[in-house]
């Protein structure tokens, strides 16, 4: 790839007391690139995707990213405003509970149309033009525009979730989960919607799942963790086909077939 | 110091305006520092006062601490000067400052108010002190305060717009008809406490200094004089004050905010306004309404205590009751619902 990454990760590192959360972790992620974190549960993923999003202070090294200036900035030095701005435009979040991530006594309109009124934007019409393009997008029908996210399936409110932060046409997304706790159909459908929106903005994505199937369908790369330490990197299918690690051999063999 | 003999039993005695000096100096480096920055919510220990939580203990504590002996006060409620809120306050100042009391606009120089803001223009030698219910305009939407108060450090107030634009979604209008958000000096954004929001272009470059105490929340915030005060609003819905079709039923008055008043069960109305000094000022001048008593029934002179702002002695209350005023007994707040607001109007925001 001749771009230059647009998140870079050395030596990062979280410890909860004595505990370690994560440890010496470094990736890049380039631009319109999709990275999975695989591991099993308690293996750091989560943590390293706080740490990724600045929801977590590390403990050890640090996160630069590229703003969209071109410039190179260590996200450490960034102050409070700077950095919840770029939060709220050029990052997306989108969380294994949407409740987390909706507000679920907004209408699905508001939902969707927050990030823009949260950039100066005071224009009524527009704001509920633009909602309704991206509840179309994810294929929320129009008149359910003025409802709240509590009346919405779980595959609907994931799918608000992803308007909710993609209409800001943020360049870097991170997704804890997605597809947590939805059944297959639905799941399946979420993660074509993803897959073509992706590819259709150029989004880069860090993705943090413990299923192989949804790295496998998303993702370009793929990181897995053990213990809170990344053991193996590398293309997609080069690592779900052919697993160096002992470890990534025993998941890859652990997945159920259908 | 005023002192109160019971019948051979220790005499009562309370620092001037209740609150201890040390209390008041709390309070109004509170209050220097909330007219230093605009709109912001500044903490204070607000104490304990005779009056339950609701009843304005922050207005009660901020008119405390800015009190002086020769201050002439006066506390409204609703508009009115007559209701329980307002007589209990004002008493409690005469009894405990000693202080003259009025219930004229232009004679006051604290006003206390609970929900409204004058009719009559105020002046730059006077002091408009409101109580607060709610200080935090993010409340409703984000329950989390350490989280509302980096809101407000990092001026994110695009949840603020999101709330007006859930109510344009759900009413096809701006129906938030009270405690409508302003943006004060182009910086913090501010509940105005539950006025309604035909007041809040009276903020707006106002010559009076205007402070808000909230008791229950421990919070005391500022507009100084002169300042700017936005509300808030969308670029194709822009702000409006509500409209009423008729003007006052006893004054005649147009342009000012009218209280509606049931007279009976077979809907019989009226609407007068809220204002009450202000509607007996304009039926003194001979203003009528169509619905205004006989001139012999009203009261003579427009001061009832004939002379500039002298106390308030215990009669005094039977030439403010409703019946002299020509309005039904029992009728003091009011309905608070402007004409074509339809329901949700000040009394929705009781605190």
């Amino acid at each position: 790839m001749t771009e230059q990454p647009l998140l870079i990760a050395e030596t990062l590192g979280k410890n909860y007391g004595a505990r370690i959360g994560c440890r010496d972790v470094a990736l890049e992620v380039y631009p319109g690139e999709v990275l999975a974190v695989v591991g099993e549960s308690g293996s750091g993923k989560s943590t390293l995707l706080g740490l990724l999003s600045t929801e977590l202070e590390p403990s050890a090294g640090r996160v630069s990213y590229r703003l969209r200036d071109g410039s190179l900035r260590d996200l450490a030095t960034l102050g409070a405003a700077e950095r919840r701005l770029l939060m709220r435009t050029d990052w997306g979040f989108v969380r294994q509970n949407p409740a987390d991530g909706l507000r679920m006594a907004v209408s699905a309109g508001g939902n969707v149309g927050e990030r823009l009124m949260a950039v100066g934007r005071r224009h009524y019409g527009d704001i509920r033009t633009e909602a309704l393009d991206w509840l179309g997008r994810v294929e929320i029908a129009a008149d359910r525009i003025d409802d709240d996210p509590r009346s919405f399936s779980g595959g609907m409110r994931q799918r608000l979730q992803i308007a909710r932060n993609l209409v800001t046409r943020p360049r870097l997304v991170f997704m804890d989960e997605p597809t947590g706790g939805l059944d297959v159909s639905v799941q399946a459908r979420l993660l074509d919607l993803v897959r073509s929106l992706v590819s259709e903005m150029g989004l880069a994505v860090i993705i943090v799942t413990h299923d192989l199937a949804v790295a496998r369908l998303l993702s370009h790369r793929m990181v897995v963790m053990r213990q809170g330490r990344v053991i193996e990197t590398g293309l997609t299918d080069q690592v779900l086909d052919d697993p160096r690690e002992p470890y990534t051999q025993l998941l890859v063999s652990s997945v159920l077939a259908a | 110091m005023t002192t109160a003999t019971l019948g051979g039993m220790p005499a009562i005695t309370y620092n001037f305006a209740y609150l201890d000096e040390q209390t008041k100096r709390m309070i109004r480096r509170a209050i220097l520092k909330a007219i230093a920055v605009p709109g912001y919510q500044v903490p204070f220990a607000a104490r304990e006062m005779p009056m339950p939580y609701g009843w304005g203990t922050g207005g009660v504590q901020v008119t405390a601490a800015v009190l002086g002996p020769d201050d002439v006060l006066k506390v409204i409620d609703q508009g009115a000067d007559d209701t329980t809120n307002a007589v209990a306050i004002r008493g409690f100042f005469e009894k405990t400052a000693g202080v003259a009391t009025t219930t004229a606009t232009t004679e006051a120089t604290v006003i206390q108010t609970r929900h409204r803001i004058p009719e009559t223009p105020l002046r730059d030698d006077q002091i408009l002190v409101y109580q607060v219910p709610i200080p935090e305009p993010l409340r409703f939407l984000e329950p989390r305060e350490t989280e509302t108060r980096q809101m407000h450090a990092l001026e994110e107030y695009g949840l603020m717009h999101v709330k007006l634009y859930e109510d344009i979604a759900r009413h096809g209008h701006i129906a938030t008809t009270y405690a409508y958000p302003v943006e004060v000096a182009g910086r913090y954004v501010m509940d105005p406490s539950p006025i309604p929001k035909f007041d809040n272009p009276k903020m707006d470059d106002c010559p009076a200094l205007q402070l808000f105490g909230a008791g229950r929340e421990k919070r005391i915030y500022a507009i100084p004089p002169h300042t700017r005060v936005r509300s808030l609003d969308f670029e194709d819905h822009p702000f409006e004050v509500q409209r009423f079709a008729q003007p006052c039923a006893l004054c005649a008055a147009r342009g000012v905010y009218l209280d509606e008043v049931i007279l009976d069960d077979r809907g019989g109305r009226m609407f007068v306004c809220s204002d009450t000094d202000y509607c007996e000022s304009r039926q003194a001048a001979g203003h009528r309404g169509e619905m205004a008593p006989p001139d012999a029934a009203l009261p003579q002179p427009v001061s009832p205590r004939g002379e500039d702002a002298t106390r308030v002695s215990d009669d005094a209350s039977s030439d403010l009751s409703a019946s002299a005023r020509g309005r039904p007994a029992g009728a003091g707040a009011g309905a608070g619902t402007g004409a074509g607001t339809g329901a949700g109007g000040t009394e929705a925001g009781h605190d």
